[in-house]
């Protein structure tokens, strides 16, 4: 069996959106995402606690959960074969049950290393109602060839 | 109120030097891999088709942003004693400095070897900086980076964190009991 590579990086240029991923936040998304990443902070699955202790209006995604969904966007957008090499977060605001998020990417970047990986930098900003709540600096490896395939690099040969 | 000099001094001799090496507590498994998946209805085949996966990245692999989910602990376990605080550098800094409140500013996490189910994870903090005392719209204190590096059971680095901090004492605070100000 052969995997096509879905994206390769001569496809990509500086300025390309990605795709918008929208979905509706609920609580069992919270609950669901703080346990998924082993964070049983009760501000993450407690209303009563977030209210009182943490003095917010609900239970809110946590950190780690945050990046599942940032890896899960690039390499819905990439395939398979993207290979993250880098993610640089920023927290400005909460998500909550009830909001719409909003993820969004704008290549920022197009490059090859003198290993000749094939990188490409992303601006990813998570929304709720336009307002940025989280942004994340990606760096992704995508295949320069139908051929080549991130990651198979090691040691040297990797410099994310 | 400023540092002591010693103080300062105790801080610069850990600079560069690893500390709280720790060995997780289980093995990475697949039960958490799909469980991570479904909360953010990730698709991605390498996670689920075991052809797919031995093809590209020679059998399974878990997401690279899993990485610090190895290290939290299950929320009981017989007969363990308190569990560590993650980044206990960030803490002992505050406390050192006597700056009670903290965030963080910024986090990166740099992906190397992947991990895989079964490999048992090692994790150490290394404090790579502190600045001198600036003031920012929060209060007057100081930054510091903090890395927490990840091994494999081989040694190779799988992965590095990057938390920069600022601790300091709000405008007018003399000192006071820490509020905590990581929020996340």
């Amino acid at each position: 069996m052969t995997v096509t590579p879905r994206l390769l990086h001569g496809e990509v240029s500086k300025g390309d959106r990605l795709p918008e991923l929208s979905y509706d936040v609920t609580a069992t998304t919270v609950v669901l995402g703080a346990l998924a990443s082993r964070d049983w902070r009760p501000m993450h699955h407690d209303k009563d606690f977030a209210v009182t202790r943490n003095g917010v209006k609900d239970i809110f995604l946590n950190t780690p959960n945050q990046a599942a969904w940032f890896e899960r966007y690039v390499t819905d957008w990439t395939g398979p074969h993207g290979r993250l090499g880098r993610m640089t977060f920023r927290m400005r605001g909460s998500v909550f049950p009830g909001d719409t998020m909003v993820l969004s990417g704008v290549v920022e970047d197009v490059t090859v290393d003198d290993t000749g990986c094939g990188w490409v930098d992303l601006d990813v900003a998570l929304a709720v109602g336009g307002d940025t709540k989280t942004t994340c600096r990606t760096r992704v490896a995508v295949p320069v060839t139908p051929e080549d395939n991130p990651w198979r690099r090691r040691g040297p040969d990797w410099k994310p | 109120m400023a540092a002591a000099p010693d103080v300062l001094a105790e801080i610069g001799a850990i600079i560069g030097v690893p500390q709280y090496e720790e060995v997780g507590e289980f093995p990475v498994e697949r039960g958490y891999i799909w469980t991570t998946c479904a909360s953010v209805e990730n698709g991605n085949p390498l996670f689920w088709d075991d052809a797919v996966a031995e093809e590209l990245t020679g059998g399974p692999i878990a997401p690279p942003t899993m990485l610090s989910v190895w290290f939290r602990p299950h929320y009981w376990a017989p007969g363990r004693s308190e569990p560590r605080l993650p980044l206990k550098v960030h803490f002992d800094l505050k406390e050192k400095l006597g700056l009670p409140e903290a965030v963080m500013t910024d986090n990166t996490i740099v992906f190397h070897e992947p991990v895989r189910p079964g490999d048992v994870l090692r994790t150490r903090q290394v404090l790579r900086s502190v600045s001198e005392e600036k003031t920012t719209r929060l209060g007057t204190g100081r930054f510091w980076v903090i890395d927490v590096e990840y091994t494999n059971q081989r040694g190779e680095l799988v992965g590095v964190e990057t938390y920069t901090g600022f601790g300091y004492r709000r405008p007018g605070a003399g000192g006071g009991p820490s509020s905590g100000g990581e929020g996340s």
